[in-house]
């Protein structure tokens, strides 16, 4: 089966000269759940936009669904949904209204029954009568996400849907989203918050000054990247590492509190037994031991400060 | 499941186009039957008085075709111009973009929504007249086509300036000092052939003389130039308007980055 979404050598330089993608592949797998990260001017915005029919390439295909975007544009964007960055709505129409229009133009026969359950889903209904401009803007973010979904899309595209969005309906979006992802819908997103790539990405993609930099399983990336680090608590402030502790790769908070060990979970020894030998034998008491995993975030600062 | 044309996108876009009619109603139908009886009163009135007829026909009368081509040109243009700049301007154009219709459909969705104001609109202004004055349509079928012909041009150059434009002023100006000046110029109140040369061959310049003067002889039978040179000016006007449109969509001009 082809991939829901094939981007081949794909290169994007804007009329002012700014080359905002530069050579990127990419395959979107049926179903999952993709992330793509990055700074802000990274060109994710730029990416989507390409894919959806948005802003022309300069070089470099994509199809969607098996489709070309630009010699079989109609069945390729047939398939998409997409929630804009920008919050741009129609002010002056209602929910169902700018819905019917998005079901319209993506060639679907009118059906109420769908706009009455994603409205219904989106915590939408009860403003179903309310002129756009009246929401407030969380609110407008779902309009948005309502639009998308009134075609019923089979590829949905939400750049940064949860800017803006509090944090119960935020919870409630990912549920939205965990759902079209069990009904087989193929989502990609863009966000900010990195704890919510980790939590719902299946594979995540990091964008870089136009450079696809990395693309991996999350749980692969977590693996490979990941660093942990042992925290062994104190019973006393220290002021000094003791010198029997020098060469083991530790450090000390700033506090004195905590002796902070990092070591690399593929490696054969971790060294932590070892380290807590020395540790006893240097007479440096503790009261505790925790080990903490670096999040997807540490590792994003990580990748783009190498960039 | 591959379509030659997206019918329901069309018709999303034409609907949606009908339906903000229906919210800016006043301005859209209430202000220019306001104007056109404005007009009446003092051109059909005050003038009137001095000026019974021109070429055999009341002057009352004689206007009346002038004025719903006035109205028919600038509405044509506002319509349709702002129909498509503010999607542009607010970015909600970003959906008709991204959506799986072809440049023509969107082009008969917006143009034709706004072409239809512009016909209804064209009629209820004929209808206002009869109540200022009595007026006969010596071809009405022809009287339609020249409607019909006019209102989708105009709204294609609407269009095309709403595509054009990047700011509210220019969207304003070209209504404002091209279109309604070359209507005035163009015979609206008065038959060119009373004008002295040079003027009467300078007019022949103005394009909106061969509508207005075909439109009046649907009317009454008069015109200023040969209802078949009429004729086809309109329809080169409008295979221009077209073609600048095809050329708009074919390189995204103004629309796509
Ligand atoms: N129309 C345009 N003309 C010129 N440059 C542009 C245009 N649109 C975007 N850019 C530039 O391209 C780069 C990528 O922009 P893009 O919107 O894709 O970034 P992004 O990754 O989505 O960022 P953010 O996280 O802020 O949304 C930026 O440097 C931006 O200034
Ligand atoms: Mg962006």
């Amino acid at each position: 089966m082809t991939h829901a979404i094939a981007i081949s050598h794909l290169s994007k330089t804007y009329a002012s000269g700014f080359q905002a993608l530069k050579d990127v592949s990419l395959d979107i797998r049926h179903g999952e759940i993709f992330a793509l990260l990055g700074p802000n001017g990274a060109g994710k915005t730029t990416l989507i936009n390409v894919v959806c029919g948005i802003v022309i390439p300069s070089a470099g295909t994509v199809t969607v669904g098996g489709h070309d975007i630009v010699k079989d544009y109609r069945a390729a964007r047939s398939l998409i949904g997409l929630v804009p960055q920008e919050l741009t709505t129609d002010a002056f129409e209602t929910p169902p209204a700018t819905m019917r229009l998005s079901r319209g133009l993506f060639g679907k026969p009118a059906n109420p029954a769908i706009i009455e359950k994603v409205l219904k889903e989106l915590s939408l209904w009860d403003k179903r009568e309310s002129r756009i401009m009246m929401l407030s803007g969380g609110m407008k973010r779902r309009v948005l996400i309502a639009k998308a979904l009134a075609h019923e899309p089979q590829i949905l595209f939400l750049d940064e849907p949860s800017a803006g969005v509090d944090v119960e309906l935020r919870k409630d979006m990912w549920q939205l989203v965990r759902e079209l992802r069990a009904s087989g819908v193929t989502i990609i997103l863009t966000t900010h918050y990195i704890e919510e790539a980790e939590e719902m990405a299946d594979r995540v993609g990091v964008i870089n000054k136009g450079e696809l930099i990395v693309v991996e399983e999350k749980a692969e990336l977590m693996r490979k990247l990941g660093r942990k680090q042992l925290i062994v608590e104190l019973r006393e402030r220290l002021n000094v590492l003791p010198e029997a502790l020098a060469g083991h790769g530790l450090t000390l908070s700033t506090d004195g509190m905590q002796l902070v060990y990092t070591y690399d979970t593929k490696a054969e020894t971790t060294g932590i037994t070892t380290l807590l030998d020395a540790v006893r034998n240097a007479g440096v008491r503790f009261k505790d031991l925790q080990t903490r995993q670096s999040s997807l975030e540490d590792i994003f600062v990580g990748l783009v400060r190498q960039g | 499941m591959r379509l030659a044309m997206n019918l329901y996108g069309m018709r999303a876009i034409y609907m949606y186009e009908m339906a903000r009619t229906g919210r800016t109603l006043l301005q859209s139908i209430v202000s220019p039957v306001i104007s056109t009886s404005l007009y009446f009163v003092v051109f059909g009135a005050a003038i009137g008085s001095r000026i019974s007829h021109i070429e055999g026909v009341p002057y009352g009368a004689f206007i009346v075709p002038g004025l719903i081509m006035l109205m028919l040109l600038t509405q044509s243009v506002m319509n349709a111009s702002f129909g498509i700049y503010f999607p542009r301007f607010v970015g909600t154009i970003y959906e008709i973009l991204s959506a799986p219709v072809s440049p023509f459909e969107i082009v008969v969705g917006y143009v034709g929504a706004a072409a239809t104001k512009s016909i209804a609109l064209g009629l209820i202004i004929l209808a206002t007249s009869e109540l200022f004055v009595p007026v006969r349509i010596a071809h009405p079928a022809w009287m339609l086509t020249f409607l019909v012909l006019t209102a989708l041009s105009f709204s294609l150059l609407g269009f095309i300036l709403g595509l054009w434009a990047d700011g509210f002023e220019k969207l304003q100006i070209v209504p404002l000092l091209i279109i309604t000046p070359l209507t005035f110029l163009g015979g609206t109140f008065y038959s060119t052939s009373v004008l002295p040369q040079p003027w009467r061959t300078v007019t022949l310049f103005n394009p909106l003389v061969y509508l207005i003067s075909g439109f009046r002889w649907s009317f009454f039978n008069i015109a200023d130039v040969h209802v078949g040179v009429s004729v086809a000016m309109t329809l080169l006007f409008l295979a221009i308007c077209l073609a600048i449109v095809w050329w708009f969509f074919k390189t995204g001009y103004r629309l796509k980055n």
